[in-house]
């Protein structure tokens, strides 16, 4: 079944992976991306070679997918989704807390850290979050994905797909410096994703 | 629209095995002789191009296999695939999606639906009439205005290009020449053969001896020497086809000259569109050729006036 979903996001999206600064791999990762349509982590999921996929869960919001049933089944069964609260966090609901629980020892993590879909072509600035997840786990490669296109085959607000080819480009990982200020990490991070448009 | 598999559709076909062998063959000779990097690449390219050739012709192949309708299909997948990598290059906006989805999933089938039920009024009319009109009326339905021409005309033109001159390869097969009753699968043979093979001769003759550029702004590998040679070597072949077409060797002849002529003209405007968009080809799904519309740019141009030079002349 994930397999079959990963097959069908491919072939509507006509979507190429390419790997422009590091190769796939199973090692503890978390990947940033651009965020502009609700196939987006679908497909970045899809793109990632299967032993990778099956280590790598996308980061979404609890209060979309579990909404109904099939958004939970399809969160929980297919993705395997880190379910977090972006509209209240609390000390009880802390998003931190619940990827750092979810990357384990072993998982990798997919993550927006624009915080919704954007619905003009400009990047919003990033929040915090990737900042602190950085600052915690210092092992962690943090890989700069960029996502094209996929705004195009479905934007918001729009339930019927258009089939264009998209594209998701996967850069070189960054790292947090010692001492790098959170300003300077989070700017860093944007100019990454938005660097790989340029390839 | 049944095809009979004939004594000259075997010929039509062992000709191009036959010719898909030897330049199979030749391709791995060069790959033993060439030392150097630059003639490595070509090579490998070349090679490339040879193996997705012997899928495109089976491909081809079983579709003629299957009488008309499997051509149909064929060509309105190709058609689909090409508009796909023609839309993603032209930037559209949101307003623009209630618009593409209706040209994908009912214009395009609708307009395929007509070839396969042989209903050429509408045919003819379809696009250039009706989705024209439609094109605008739903943009403008959605409300966003900026750039709202540029839009239309580019929503328009991908339509007018993958499909409404696409489809003209298939409705080949309903054309009632006197004389030639049942073999129409012969002549869309011939047009895809002369068409493609002028294609591959041109880039033989251009790597061979090209030494001067005919439009280096839009096309830098197009060179005097592989036009005129690629013209006149597809043109004698198209000729010496003729047993298999409803013409003369003479008329053969010309129609070859039209389609190569016309085959030159779409590969050197869809250069320019690709130029103008910073791309270098439309998409990557052939390998070594690029994307469908890559590979599909001249017989996107010769045949609509293939179809009624024949349909005017020979019906």
């Amino acid at each position: 079944m994930r397999n079959f979903f990963a097959g069908l996001a491919k072939l509507v999206t006509g979507a190429n992976a390419r790997w422009v600064g590091c190769a796939p791999d199973v090692r503890q990762r978390v990947y940033f991306a651009n965020h502009t349509s609700n196939l987006d982590a679908l497909v970045i999921w899809a793109s990632l070679p299967p032993p990778v996929r099956e280590l790598t869960r996308p980061v979404a919001a609890r209060d979309y997918w579990t909404k109904n049933k099939l958004r939970l089944y399809i969160a929980n069964k297919i993705f395997n989704a880190v379910l977090i609260e972006r509209k209240r966090p609390t000390t009880h609901d802390n998003p931190l807390a619940d990827m750092l629980d979810a990357l384990g020892d072993r998982h990798s993590l997919i993550i927006f850290p624009e915080g919704g879909r954007q619905a003009g072509t400009e990047m919003a600035p990033f929040k915090g979050g990737l900042f602190h997840l950085a600052k915690d786990r210092t092992d962690l490669e943090f890989v700069p994905v960029l996502i094209e296109n996929l705004n195009r085959i479905l934007p918001k607000g729009e339930f019927l797909p258009v089939p264009l080819l998209g594209g998701v480009s996967f850069g070189a990982p960054i790292k947090l410096e010692a001492g790098e200020p959170k300003v300077s990490f989070l700017e860093r991070a944007e100019n990454a994703v938005k660097e790989l448009q340029k390839t | 629209m049944n095809l009979k598999l004939d004594k000259q559709t075997i010929w039509l076909v062992g000709g191009v095995l036959g010719l898909l062998i030897v330049s199979s063959l030749i391709g791995w000779l060069l790959s033993l002789r060439v030392r150097d990097e630059k003639g490595r690449a070509t090579v490998q390219n070349l090679n490339a191009r040879t193996r997705a050739w012997w899928m495109m012709v089976g491909v081809f192949g079983l579709a003629m296999a299957t009488g008309g309708i499997g051509s149909v299909v064929l060509f309105a997948l190709t058609s689909f695939l090409a508009l796909r990598e023609f839309i993603t290059l032209t930037p559209t906006r949101p307003g623009d999606h209630r618009t593409l989805f209706w040209i994908f999933f009912i214009i395009l089938p609708l307009h395929y639906y007509l070839i396969a039920i042989k209903w050429y009024g509408l045919f003819t009319i379809l696009i250039p009439v009706y989705a024209f009109l439609f094109i605008p009326i739903r943009s403008a339905a959605a409300g966003d205005c900026e750039n709202f021409l540029e839009r239309t005309a580019k929503i328009q033109w991908g339509l007018m290009v993958c499909v409404y001159c696409v489809s003209h390869v298939p409705a080949l097969l309903s054309l009632d020449i006197p004389g030639y009753e049942g073999q129409n699968g012969k002549l869309m043979f011939y047009f895809v053969l002369v068409a493609q093979i002028s294609d591959v001769l041109q880039y033989v003759w251009g790597k061979t001896l090209g030494r001067h550029k005919i439009a280096p702004h839009v096309s830098p590998n197009k060179t005097w020497e592989g036009f005129i040679g690629g013209i006149i070597s597809a043109t004698l072949i198209g000729a010496g086809l003729w047993w298999a077409t409803p013409f003369t060797p003479l008329q053969s002849a010309g129609m070859s000259l039209l389609i190569t002529l016309m085959g030159f003209c779409g590969g050197l405007v869809m250069s320019a569109i690709k130029r103008d968009r910073g791309v270098k080809d439309y998409g990557s799904m052939i390998e070594g050729h690029g994307g469908v519309m890559d590979r599909i740019d001249s017989l996107c141009f010769a045949a609509p006036v293939f179809f009624h030079f024949t349909r005017y002349f020979f019906t």
